[in-house]
């Protein structure tokens, strides 16, 4: 305990000084984890016949154009071509949330716009089709810079993100921030720890050899040091969802991505 | 005191020998089906001829992030002539658990001996490329991949 | 339904040396993997794959597990003839999955 206290008050200290003044999103040198890869796989990604998220792209781009639930009505049926109507879509996710007055991310609200719209039945998390559809939707965004709304509602939200960010869990007393801000570009085995920016999510990763979401890559990350992951769609995974869109902000939007 | 000695030493024999059979038993179906060598499944492929080192580049990073997918490419010079020309390029590995990766079927049509692909490799090993030439001759280069062993890998849930 | 990802010219000279990319998702499971409850997972793979210029096979190779998920295969051929180049990749669940693209060769 007495060995842990300097750290703490070390990690407070930086807290309260970048809480106080910069907000997240002004980090210095913000690198996507793209730059941290081999050469190898940042090719696979830059080349769209090379990069394996594209089928998720491609398929999500069929299910937008289909027909669901008791309105036999597509997504296109609403929002016509995903190019114009998507474009920046995701870059500004998570959002404020009217009905459950709380943050949504962006596969949670082409959940809802299924269930309320559609009216078909849900897509379980991580289920092939809602990553696809929201690989298609965030594809359109490629390139663009991530933008979070400035919406006052958000606030608490991104400020509980931020603490969950800056907690230590798990059997490895480990924060995100211990890793990928105190020691990003270090390694950690045989991995660069990169400054976990999400720019490119949903994203196939080599590790998973499939696309998967940001979700799962928190997960992930909670076991990899021993504690207990949140749940796919809990509160508190979404804030932090929020909080690191918030810190990324200003970096380009890259999905899919490729990550090992 | 003896007596005592002797009782315990006899009980670790027999937990040695209960050990050893118990090592066995899990070994034995992996052993059953051991994978043949680097050098025996090149032979395979070959039918035992004689294989040079020379006209054949295998480009393969020396380290990769994830074994899962490492691209490589293999270059063979030849003239790829009806007369002279790369018949089959074979891909093994030295450590997976299987040493076949694939063999590729290339000639004339192709106009260049050039291939490239994705492999997955278990564990930091040599990677071999054989050329097959239309005049019945084998060529080949080895290289060697250091695979980094990722840090945080997903539980299986 | 093939989902396959195909880089190839659409035009070429007759005589060049056109580069052809070809990638299908597949999970190329080895056999080799347990799942949950420490279930073996049974090998699925694409063990062959075979590409056709107008009929006439010009690469084809044999596939193991050690090819990575989502296979991927470059290489090249002699641009000949105007037509179709077709894409053949036969699983071990014995289905053939096709994909063509079209060439104008001048």
């Amino acid at each position: 305990m007495t060995g842990r206290a300097p750290r703490l008050l070390v990690g407070l200290l930086a807290a309260c000084l970048a809480g106080s003044s910069a907000p997240a999103g002004d980090m210095v040198d913000k690198r996507s984890g793209a730059d941290f890869m081999s050469p190898e796989n940042r090719a696979m990604q830059a080349d769209d016949m090379s990069n394996p998220g594209m089928f998720a792209v491609l398929d999500g781009e069929q299910l937008w154009n289909r027909p669901e639930g008791a309105n036999g009505r597509s997504c296109a049926g609403c929002h016509g071509e995903a190019a114009t109507s998507m474009r920046g879509v995701a870059a500004r996710y998570p959002a404020f949330d009217e009905r459950s007055e709380r943050p949504i991310d962006l596969a949670g609200r082409i959940g809802e716009c299924r269930r309320t719209r559609q009216e078909a039945s849900p897509l379980p998390h991580e289920s092939p089709e809602l990553i696809a559809l929201t690989a298609y939707v965030a594809h359109q965004s490629r390139g663009m810079p991530i933008s979070p709304p400035q919406d006052e509602r958000l606030a608490p939200f991104r400020d509980n993100g931020r603490r969950l960010y800056e907690r230590r869990i798990g059997q490895l007393d480990l924060s995100c921030a211990s890793c990928h801000d105190a020691r990003s570009g270090e390694r950690l085995g045989g991995s660069v720890m990169p400054q976990g920016h999400p720019t490119a999510y949903p994203l196939y990763r080599l590790e998973w050899q499939a696309v998967g979401s940001l979700q799962r890559r928190l997960r992930n990350c909670m076991i990899g040091v021993r504690a207990e992951a949140f749940a796919f769609g809990a509160p508190e995974i979404v804030e932090l969802e929020l909080y690191l869109m918030e810190r990324a902000a200003g970096l380009p939007l890259e999905t899919p991505g490729v990550r090992p | 005191m003896r007596d005592k000695a002797t009782t315990s030493g006899l009980r670790r024999r027999d937990l040695v020998a209960g050990s050893a059979v118990l090592a066995l038993t899990l070994v034995a179906p992996r052993a059953a089906r051991a994978r043949p060598t680097l050098e025996e499944a090149i032979r395979t492929f070959t039918g035992g001829a004689d294989v040079k080192t020379g006209r054949v580049q295998l480009a393969v990073p020396p380290l990769v992030e994830n074994g899962n997918a490492v691209g490589l490419s293999v270059k063979v010079e030849s003239p790829m002539s009806e007369t002279d020309h790369v018949r089959r390029i074979a891909l093994f590995n030295e450590k997976n658990p299987q040493a076949d990766v694939a063999v590729f079927h290339i000639g004339p049509r192709t106009g260049r001996a050039e291939v490239a692909t994705r492999i997955r490799l278990a564990t930091s090993q040599t990677v071999a490329a054989i050329a097959e030439m239309s005049d019945g001759s084998f060529w080949s280069h080895r290289a060697d991949v250091i695979v980094t062993l990722a840090a945080c890998v997903e539980d299986l849930l | 339904m093939t989902r396959a990802l195909i880089n190839a010219p659409k035009t070429a000279r007759r005589g060049e040396i056109v580069e052809i990319r070809a990638m299908l998702a597949h999970p190329m499971e080895t056999g080799f993997r347990t799942g949950t409850m420490g279930k073996a997972i049974p090998r699925d793979i694409i063990n062959r794959f075979v590409c056709t210029w107008n009929g006439e096979e010009i690469f084809s190779a044999d596939l193991f597990p050690a090819i990575a998920a989502n296979p991927y295969l470059a290489f090249t051929a002699v641009a000949t003839e105007s037509g179709t180049i077709a894409f053949a990749w036969t699983g071990d669940d014995g289905e053939t999955r096709t994909a063509e693209t079209e060439i104008t060769v001048t």
